[in-house]
């Protein structure tokens, strides 16, 4: 088992990395996804790999399984996605507004506003 | 338990909530609240910082006891930061309320989320926690970028959000390294666990220091990992930005505070490692923010790039664990947030004055109240270089002063020298070209723009807050050098944090 879920930690990271070396916003995107599972995953097996043991520990109990990486996973889950949200509203309102998914900035994206009174900037 | 030390937590976070309830009830309102509650943090952290006097202590969240529940803890470190953050966000906040706010929905709200997410980094005494903490942090200042609109941020913006979670992904590898190694997360546990690990968990401890380090690097910009911040600066809204100062410095108080703390001076050979890797980058962040003011065609790259080059500076002096270079570059530290967060509000000032050539360095028509502007630009300048009488130099003299005599000194002078050197003529060809050689061009109609007193007040108290760090250098020195030393003694922090009973049987 240890094998099994290392090398899918370990292809997971590698698919992440890779997309997330990509120019566009959708392939990092999906990249950061990946990254977050093997991270999730790895979280996991911090916690030693145990089969069918309950995450508690009471006193007639010798063997029992870690419950804190589990917690930890599920905050990591809970912002991962939040996170994942927003990146992709913001690719999309990036490719909305300039018509590329190109994840680079340009000079002529450079359009810039100054100045504490809301009308000199315009 | 002393509560006061939740409620640079607490306080924003409440705030924040009430103002998103509060959006259809206009800006007045909103504006009060905000400017309310970020004044009255301010009390609190000066509060704290008489109460952090007596000595670290912990708040335990819930009462659960150390090491198993969160612990927030106040010493003289992290109070000094909570009383820098609120200043800035002071000073901020009111900038803000000058229009800044109108341009978006809900800046004030995410303006207080992100102070709840660095006061919470600086308090906390948990490594997850920090983790937590920070994402607050980022998720805020996502936000606070993209306030506005425009296809310029949204495009910073994305690189930006992309940085950042790659580097949290890191810092949760790190954070489960440390666990799986040590069975412990709480950062004063760490420490007591770290020093007693068996030799074959050593590699795996050191991996996952570099680790947490190469996330801690990212946040405070270190060469090579500092290639978001001039965009993400120069895309931002003044006011986030000024604020945002204070982000990089998250990223030096973890390194100083987990390098201090967890991997201490007698902490296997991590520390060395640790110590080797830092000067090196450091360095070159100091060489390459240096070239970068000196090529800068705007006033924002220009004010960016001084920020890359003043966090080499700091981190440079931050290297040793000495008390002396520590203290040097807390002093370093203070300076710095409060400069950077003049000259990116003065930027501001400048270039909505000047009108279509917005923050160019080109020579266009004249600078209203150019005396004015350009004294303010002067002073701003000769704090971020380092000239005598401001607070830079006072700071660069200390940081120089107390690395001599140490193995790195040759290389450390020549870098902080030179590089000085090269600011001074990056904010002397800067200068120049605003205040001195427009004028040239004749304004158009209409495209004179009149100058309103309240920012400029606001960036003049900044400016006047570096030069009273400067006049009062020595009792400020000192308040330094006892943070330093209590930093480098972590007994008490560990003590502070963690039952005697506990402790015993560790």
């Amino acid at each position: 088992m240890e094998l099994l879920v290392a090398s899918a930690i370990g292809m997971l990271t590698a698919v992440g990395v890779y997309l997330l070396l990509r120019r566009r916003t959708l392939p990092v995107i999906v990249g950061l996804s990946f990254l977050s599972y093997a991270v999730n995953l790895f979280l996991f097996a911090m916690g030693r790999l145990t089969i069918d043991q309950p995450p508690i520990l009471t006193p007639d109990r010798t063997s029992y399984t870690d419950p804190l990486p589990q917690a930890l996973v599920l905050t990591a889950i809970v912002i991962s996605f939040g996170m994942t949200a927003l990146i992709v509203v913001l690719a999309l309102r990036g490719y909305l507004e300039t018509g590329s998914d190109d994840a680079a900035i340009r000079d002529d994206d450079l359009v810039r506003d100054f100045g504490s009174d809301p009308r000199a900037g315009k | 338990m002393n509560h006061w030390i939740t409620i640079p937590v607490v306080l924003p976070a409440l705030t924040a909530a009430v103002l998103v309830l509060l959006l259809r009830s206009g800006i007045l309102v909103q504006r009060v609240l905000s400017v309310a509650s970020t004044i009255a943090l301010l009390a609190v952290a000066i509060g704290l910082w008489s109460l952090s006097m007596e000595g670290p202590r912990a708040y335990l969240i819930g009462s659960w006891p150390a090491p198993f529940g969160i612990v927030l803890v106040l010493d003289r470190l992290s109070a000094l930061m909570l009383l820098l953050t609120s200043i800035i966000a002071c000073a901020a906040v009111l900038y803000s309320i000058m229009g800044w706010d109108t341009r978006g929905r809900h800046f004030h709200a995410l303006f207080q989320f992100q102070l709840l997410g660095i006061n919470g980094s600086f308090l906390t005494g948990d490594v997850f926690n920090l983790f937590v903490f920070f994402e607050v942090m980022l998720i805020a200042s996502y936000g606070l970028v993209l306030h506005g609109g425009g296809p310029w941020r949204l495009k910073a913006g994305f690189q930006y959000v992309a940085i950042n979670l790659i580097a949290s992904t890191m810092f949760l590898f790190a954070v489960g390294l440390m666990y799986g190694v040590t069975g412990t997360l709480n950062m004063a546990d760490l420490a007591v666990k770290v020093a007693k690990l068996p030799t074959g968990d050593h590699a795996l401890l050191a991996v996952s220091a570099v680790l947490l380090f190469a996330v801690f690097a990212v946040k405070c910009a270190l060469v090579p990992l500092h290639w978001w911040l001039p965009n993400t600066y120069s895309a931002g809204p003044a006011p986030a930005i000024a604020l945002f100062a204070v982000l990089t410095k998250v990223g030096a108080y973890a390194i100083i505070r987990v390098h201090t703390l967890v991997f201490g001076a007698d902490a296997l050979a991590i520390s060395g490692l640790l110590q080797q890797l830092l000067f090196s980058a450091a360095i070159l962040t100091l060489v390459l923010g240096a070239v970068g003011v000196l090529a800068s065609r705007t006033m924002l790259d220009l004010a960016s790039y001084s920020i890359i080059a003043s966090m080499g500076t700091l981190l440079v002096a931050s290297v040793g664990l000495e008390p002396r270079q520590l203290a040097a570059a807390l002093y370093y530290l203070l300076h710095s947030t409060l400069t950077g967060a003049a000259l990116f509000l003065l930027v501001d000032v400048i270039a909505a004055a000047r009108g279509q050539a917005i923050d160019k360095l080109v020579p266009n028509m004249a600078v209203p109240r150019a005396t004015l502007l350009g004294g303010l630009f002067l002073l701003a300048g000769m704090a971020m270089v380092g000239l005598p009488p401001l607070s830079g130099f006072v700071g660069k003299i200390v940081i120089l002063d107390s690395m001599r005599g140490t193995s790195v000194a040759l290389v450390a002078w020549t870098a902080i020298l030179s590089t000085s050197l090269l600011l001074l003529v990056g904010y002397a060809r800067a200068g120049s070209t605003l205040f001195w050689k427009s004028g040239t061009v004749r304004p158009a109609q209409g495209q004179v723009r009149s100058l309103r007193v309240a920012p400029v007040t606001i960036v003049g108290c900044l400016l006047a807050a570096t030069v009273a760090l400067s006049v009062f250098g020595g009792a400020v020195m000192t308040a330094m050098d006892a943070t330093a030393r209590e930093i480098l003694k972590p007994d008490g922090y560990i003590r502070a944090v963690l039952d005697p009973a506990v402790l015993a049987e560790r």
